[in-house]
């Protein structure tokens, strides 16, 4: 196996098991919570309508609609790490059929690596802070696996062409 | 033609029992499982949960409109209860599918595992139980509930669930350490050999096909969280916001409005997130259906026709979901269909695959 196809295996392992731990994790300490804490917020957003409390019911909205940024991102974070791990763990087993040299391959493998580790964590660091740091490190993750992956379908289609 | 020949070196591959058959077979039976139930779920419950939520809503501003505290808790309940009862039923077919996903996954890099094949197969079965385990219980959670748990918000079904996430990730860590040993330099005399590598149209169309499907799946998520997703929550925000006023105001037309805005709103976000997923689980469900080809004991012609089907029905389930915004209930059903084409197609290969080990067992009963 080559080492490129080694880093793809070895890294996608490595984040599945930490996506799953990470879901795991959330599923059993945070996400019961967060859940009933966003029914909660928007029942007494309507409650305080019902009372005519309107800046209270305007608190309980923006309330609700902070739970659910975070638990929109923290869900995301979950499927997108497994996901992309995956994507990764087979495409390193077949990565000798890309068409490229070693050196092309394995640097295609470290872009694919990086930019699948870079832009979930930039997606959860948005619901820490929301300056531009965590989001320019999901735009750039993001990027960097778009490239990567389509360089790896043109490596793909060059090496199914005959002659190539 | 039937296009695979039963060497012994390819019947060593793919065993009687062996961890990558159990593998190969539970993965692909996993998929269809999570497919079926994925568009039985889109046919039968999504559209009328969304619409009974739209429904509960209206109740609930209609009940702070009359200044009923108790008829809007009540009716927040309700809704509470048609999320759990839609969220459990979209986790149940994400995880059964992307389970069966992993699952072939694993038949994949079964020849990088040194361990003994025992313990291999043990691992299978581990991993194929969890892979049961985790979907069944969170199917179970909404019906199921806190009855009888001893826990304050986690009931029997989510104890299933997590203990079968937890079945998965002792799977697969013993997997992952079983790949440790071989990029160590163990080897054991009862590895599993590679998996033929088969150059065939059929091979190459689903592994092109399924990695610029993953391509095109990244780029339209890409373009979704940089032109819609910040905008559709400030909207949710702001939809609310009005949902209330108009209630404190007793204003039937605008909490009508603020509604049928927020249902709008619901459907937009819903399209737009199946869409991208489903595009990438299609292109990666096709990359690992090029691996098995050679177990697919089909002639080339429907080992082809099979892959078309499958290419095309995944296509057209985003496309049609992203369309039916513009046009309903027909581009919903025609996205059904789609998924429908690539369920059919999987059961095509599955058949293959059958039919390649009934043949290689009794070939091999034969020689014994």
């Amino acid at each position: 196996m080559s080492r490129s196809g080694k880093l793809l295996i070895i890294g996608g392992v490595a984040l599945a098991a930490f996506g799953m731990l990470y879901g795991l994790h959330y599923a059993v300490f945070i996400e019961h919570q967060t859940l009933d804490g966003m029914g909660l917020n928007l029942t007494e957003a309507f409650v305080h309508s019902a009372e005519r409390q309107l800046p209270e019911a305007h608190k309980s909205v923006t309330a609700y609609a902070i739970t659910k940024f975070n638990y929109v991102r923290q869900v995301d974070v979950h499927s997108h790490w497994i996901g992309l791990a995956m994507l990764m763990i087979v495409l390193g087993v077949i990565f000798d059929r890309v068409g490229f040299s070693d050196k092309v391959r394995f640097w295609l493998a470290v872009l694919l690596l990086l930019g699948s580790v870079i832009f979930p964590l930039g997606v959860i660091l948005q619901t820490a802070n929301h300056g531009l740091v965590p989001s320019a490190l999901a735009v750039v993750g993001s990027a960097m696996v778009i490239i990567s992956l389509a360089a790896i379908a043109f490596g793909f289609a060059w090496h199914s062409t005959p002659g190539a | 033609m039937v296009s695979t020949a039963l060497s012994s070196n390819v019947a060593a591959a793919f065993a009687p029992m062996s961890a990558r058959r159990l593998l190969v077979f539970g993965g692909i039976a996993l998929v269809v499982c999570g497919m079926l139930f994925g568009d039985i779920f889109a046919v039968f419950v999504l559209h009328q949960n969304g619409g009974r939520t739209g429904e509960t809503l209206l109740a609930a501003a209609q009940a702070a409109a009359a200044q009923d505290s108790t008829r809007v808790r009540d009716a927040f309940a309700g809704i509470g209860g048609l999320l759990e009862d839609r969220g459990t039923k979209v986790d149940t077919h994400v995880h059964m599918t992307d389970a069966g996903y992993l699952a072939l996954l694993l038949a994949l890099v079964q020849p990088y595992v040194a361990l003994p094949s025992q313990r291999r197969k043990r691992l299978a079965q581990l991993f194929l139980t969890g892979s049961v385990m985790l979907p069944v219980g969170i199917f179970l959670i909404h019906y199921v509930g806190l009855a009888y748990s001893p826990f304050p918000v986690i009931g029997w079904a989510s104890i299933l669930a997590d203990a079968g996430g937890a079945v998965l990730i002792i799977a697969l860590l013993f997997e992952a350490w079983g790949l440790w040993l071989y990029l160590r330099g163990t080897r054991t005399p009862d590895a599993e050999t590679e998996i033929p590598r088969e150059n065939s149209s059929a091979a190459r169309a689903l592994l092109t096909g399924g990695t610029v499907l993953v391509l095109l799946g990244f780029l339209y998520g890409a373009w979704y969280s940089a032109v819609d997703l910040y905008g559709h929550e400030a909207q949710e925000t702001s939809i609310l916001t009005k949902l209330a006023d108009a209630a404190a105001a007793n204003n039937t037309q605008g909490m009508n409005e603020s509604i049928n805005q927020f249902g709008g709103l619901a459907a937009a976000r819903a399209v737009s997130i199946a869409a991208h997923s489903h595009i990438i689980e299609f292109g990666l469900l096709a990359i690992l259906l090029s691996f098995i080809q050679p177990y697919v004991y089909l002639s080339d012609v429907w080992k082809r026709r099979w892959v078309k089907v499958l290419l095309g029905g995944s296509v057209i389930l985003p496309v049609f979901v992203l369309a039916e915004l513009k046009f309903g209930l027909v581009a919903g059903g025609i996205a059904d269909f789609g998924g429908f084409l690539v369920i059919v197609a999987l059961v095509g290969m599955l058949v293959g695959v059958l039919r390649y080990s009934g043949r290689l067992d009794s070939a091999t009963g034969a020689r014994s």
